[in-house]
């Protein structure tokens, strides 16, 4: 309250016109960019809803391949988030933990999927992982797996662009945690294994799950990568975004809707998980 | 308790340069080792050299089953990477450190028979009060079941039976002290060590915390080493007082013969004690700095001098029939109360601190930068060998 | 060092006469050509400024030769061109993208941009494209018709029928009666292509001129359902054209047994 009153003062004694009561405290400089951005980042979609073909909009969600689209990205985006956290959050510690000649370079590569065109990405992930890459011809003629047009392929193609977000995510968190929590559990016994499992990670538990977040909605929205390397075939490498953009090339109104189905659900994803994930503790 | 974060003594967390300690290792060792007449192999027998570049530590330590070693010293004096290298935290640079005869140095922390308290006890904010203490005895192979009860019974012993489930941060400070304590004994470490224990705590808990821990270490059967800033504290808890100053040990020595006898500037402030050092000739010492101490004490050779601030009169006129012999013209740099006396700084001859009644002050009109004369009787200063 | 420079500037030189000779004979509409381009000295007045030109991605090794050939003969002129998918470019043009001439790589396409009223007269057709079966160089798999691109085993991509090669694809699938289904369908035909490059696909049904682009690492195979679904790509000048006189003179070229001539050479058919 006292601020509000300060800011009134503050603003009549300048000459300046009261601002209105609710942006008490807010300083001018900061507050108007902050809308400038927010409309930025919201006018596209508010845009997006206005154009929505509402009327066809039920015959365009009753489709089987629409459902079988989402429930692709759904799945695919999980699963990618999981295989992320499984081998990121220890990736995580590495950076953040050990010490290694190079770990700067190690950094750099981690990130570097994050400013590689996701099609791009897709090309390297063929290079390497596929019929002919230089391992996935090992894994083709020694174990008959083939990655590239399988569900697979999608997985491995988000978890590529994904994993960095929850790599970097969890080593800032680690960085930030009370490293002394982790000797504190090595004199009483516990090798640096056991730490990490039992102390270190509740402790930086909302931070991997905020990059779990960021993973599983960066790995939602993929297309680059995934149609490079897993292909485009409905119900099993059809992913929303491929849909999505397809449909963009002769029924924009279809794509509007579809990515108006896309929207809803990881915003009700997002706005679930944040509640119990992401502000708890 | 800001200032006296743990860390301040080691060196930020930056990651430890880990320098082999192999090589310097092999070199130590072996003489020790070989040492004639080393202490029986029960307790603490240590030689601890960590060299950090611009700081070195090195420092000797042995203590046997049932001693409660306190190490004393200024901030950045190295007492906590003593610890940390006693636990395991730090390696080693050279020296040895053997425990029950065993070598502990080339063991990880988590294999050390040790237990610590740290500073701000580093409680696992996610687990209970009861889990905490269950942690360790898990971490050390016991079921849990096993591991849970015995924390359970840990906590009855400190009277913290009502709080096994609470998170720590619904743990008063000395009821978290005390859950740390606990959590640190339930693994039968054969070196307990504490790191300002009672640092965290306010003025008014401490007391009680004081004595309890006393209790709790009287009755630990192996060494507990604590550091502690705090003279008051180390000398409540610690049968043995070992004051560090510039990661060397510039005193030691029971809590009584240190409070008697400091040897440095820093060890004389906390104890309280005007201390100075010079060359005695029978009853008279010539300090370094130039004027005379006539003493009781009848000595010869470098010797310290020391007077309790309380034993300092101070008068705004020469004093005429006074029968101290020693006299100083001196001049008040500042005042502090202190307790429900006044502490007076004095510059001149003689640089003291006096402790006078705020009646007395008042009387003498004392106020900075006035002239005073200050006397005290040889009877009240004690001098001993340097 | 000089020998091949010296050819190539004759190349350049005939080829400008040649359009310039051509430019003089064809373009009737516009009025008083006075070209006189064989030496590359002056240009016709009226056939200057810049050309925007916006046409399918197919075209771009072969309009780029062309609007070179184009500068040659005019100078004083530049062609600008915007490369991409036909359906991509179409949605500019009537979203307002500033553009005098389009070349779409179907009738479907050019359909959207004369429905809205943005072109000037009928679109021509000027060339047409047919499908080949891409496989990996030497063919080891000896596909030799569409049937065989159904042996199991096989993979295969194709574009999405959303886009034309895929409609293309599938209008010739219904011909031969083959039903085939494929690893993917991939979003455009250099996708398509791509997986076979990158021989992580065994064949792919794509276009002559991205067979014949992608040179010795994929090989075509040339099949007879092709012809029931050969692609036609028209031209258009635009409505809103800012240089409509150089951008007719452009269209003409392209039309011209020279432009003919490129374009057969990327592997395009006479229409």
């Amino acid at each position: 309250m006292t601020s509000l009153d300060k800011t009134g003062a503050a603003d009549t004694l300048a000459g300046r016109p009261r601002r209105a009561r609710a942006r008490a405290g807010v300083p001018l400089p900061l507050l108007l960019p902050a809308l400038l951005g927010l409309a930025f980042l919201v006018l596209p979609l508010v845009a997006l809803l206005i154009r929505a073909p509402w009327r066809s909009l039920p015959e365009q969600l009753t489709s089987t391949e629409v459902w079988q689209a989402l429930q692709l990205s759904l799945v695919c985006a999980t699963s990618a988030t999981a295989l992320s956290l499984v081998v990121g959050v220890p990736l995580a510690w590495l950076l953040a933990r050990a010490d290694f000649p190079g770990r700067g370079l190690v950094r750099a590569l981690v990130t570097l999927p994050l400013v590689l065109p996701p099609v791009v990405g897709g090309v390297a992930l063929l290079l390497a992982l596929g019929r002919n890459g230089v391992v996935g011809r090992w894994l083709d003629s020694w174990f008959g797996i083939t990655l590239p047009f399988t569900t697979a392929g999608v997985i491995l193609a988000e978890t590529f662009v994904a994993m960095p977000f929850l790599v970097i995510s969890v080593e800032g968190t680690l960085r930030a945690a009370d490293r002394r929590y982790e000797e504190a559990a090595q004199t009483l016994g516990a090798s640096r294994f056991t730490a990490f499992r039992r102390v270190t990670l509740p402790l930086i538990a909302p931070g991997i799950a905020a990059g779990a977040v960021l993973a599983w909605a960066r790995a939602l929205g993929e297309f680059g990568a995934t149609i490079t390397f897993a292909g485009n075939f409905p119900g099993r490498t059809q992913t929303m975004p491929l849909a999505v953009y397809l449909a963009l090339q002769n029924d924009p109104a279809a794509a509007i809707a579809l990515s108006l189905v896309l929207l809803a659900v990881s915003v009700a994803v997002l706005a679930g998980l944040r509640d119990r994930w992401v502000t708890a503790s | 308790m800001s200032d006296d974060h743990p860390m301040t003594d080691t060196a930020p967390a930056a990651p430890d340069p880990a320098p082999a300690p192999a090589p310097g290792n092999a070199g130590t060792n072996a003489p020790a080792a070989a040492r004639p007449g080393a202490p029986a192999d029960a307790g603490l027998d240590a030689r601890l050299i960590v060299d950090r570049g611009s700081f070195r530590l090195d420092i000797e330590l042995t203590a046997a089953p049932g001693d409660v070693v306190a190490l004393l010293g200024p901030n950045g004096a190295g007492k906590t990477t003593a610890l940390r290298a006693l636990a395991g935290l730090v390696p080693l640079t050279g020296g040895r450190l053997r425990l029950d005869g065993t070598d502990l140095d080339r063991l990880p922390p988590e294999a050390r028979p040790v237990g610590v308290v740290f500073q701000d006890y580093l409680l696992f904010p996610h687990l209970t009060a009861l889990d905490n203490v269950a942690f360790g005895p898990r971490c050390r192979g016991a079921g849990k079941a096993e591991a849970r009860a015995e924390a359970a019974a840990w906590l009855d012993r400190m009277g913290l039976a009502d709080h096994a489930g609470a998170k720590p941060r619904h743990l008063s400070g000395g009821q978290a002290q005390r859950v740390a304590l606990a959590r640190a004994l339930a693994t039968h470490p054969r070196l307990l060590l504490l790191d300002e224990p009672l640092a965290a705590l306010d003025a008014r808990t401490r007391l009680e915390v004081r004595a309890r821990l006393r209790r709790h270490l009287a009755a630990f059967e192996a060494v507990a080493v604590l550091v502690t800033h705090d003279p008051l504290d180390a000398m409540v808890l610690a049968d043995r007082l070992v004051v560090v100053e510039h990661g060397r040990i510039v005193q030691e020595g029971t809590p009584a013969d240190i409070a008697r006898h400091p040897r440095t500037d820093y060890i004389a402030q906390l104890v309280g004690l005007n201390l100075y050092r010079g060359r005695a000739d029978g009853h008279t010492v010539r300090l370094d700095s130039g004027p005379e101490i006539t003493t009781s004490e009848e000595l010869t050779g470098p010797v310290f001098v020391a007077f309790p601030p309380g034993a300092v009169t101070l008068h705004r006129d020469r004093p005429t029939g006074s029968s101290a012999r020693n006299l100083w013209r001196c001049a008040i740099e500042g005042l502090e109360i202190h307790g429900d006396q006044i502490r007076a700084d004095l510059t001149g001859e003689l640089p003291l601190a006096a402790d006078l009644t705020t009646a007395a002050a008042a009387e003498l009109d004392l106020h900075p930068g006035a002239p005073v004369w200050a006397t005290v009787k040889a009877t009240q200063t004690h001098a001993y060998p340097a | 060092m000089t020998r091949p420079a010296d050819r190539h500037r004759r190349t350049l030189k005939a080829a400008a006469a040649s359009v310039a000779a051509l430019l003089a004979l064809g373009a009737c509409s516009s009025s008083g050509d006075d070209a006189s381009a064989g030496s590359g000295g002056s240009a016709s007045p009226n056939v200057s400024g810049t050309v925007t030109v916006f046409a399918a991605a197919s075209l771009k090794e072969s309009f780029t030769k062309l609007g070179a050939a184009f500068e040659k003969a005019h100078p004083g002129t530049e062609v600008s061109f915007n490369f991409g998918g036909s359906d991509t470019l179409a949605a500019g043009i009537t979203g307002g993208a500033p553009a005098d001439v389009f070349a779409a790589a179907s009738a479907r396409t050019m359909k959207t941009v004369t429905d809205q009223g943005e072109a000037a007269g009928t679109p021509v057709v000027f060339t047409r494209n047919r499908l080949e079966i891409a496989t990996l160089p030497g063919n080891p798999e000896k596909i030799a018709s569409l049937k065989d691109l159904t042996r199991s085993g096989l993979k295969v991509v194709l574009c999405d029928k959303t886009v034309p090669c895929g409609a293309a694809a599938g209008k010739a699938l219904d011909a031969g009666g083959v039903k085939l289904t494929p690893v993917s369908y991939e979003e455009d035909v250099k996708g398509a292509l791509n997986k076979v490059v990158l021989k992580e696909a065994d064949a792919a049904v794509v276009y002559r001129t991205d067979v014949r682009a992608a040179g010795d690492k994929v090989e075509g195979v040339d099949f007879p359902e092709a012809a029931e679904a050969v692609n036609d790509y028209p031209i258009a000048l635009l409505k809103n054209a800012r240089n409509a006189t150089a951008a007719k003179a452009f269209i003409d070229l392209v039309r011209s047994a020279e432009g003919r001539k490129v374009l057969t050479e990327a592997g395009f058919l006479t229409p």
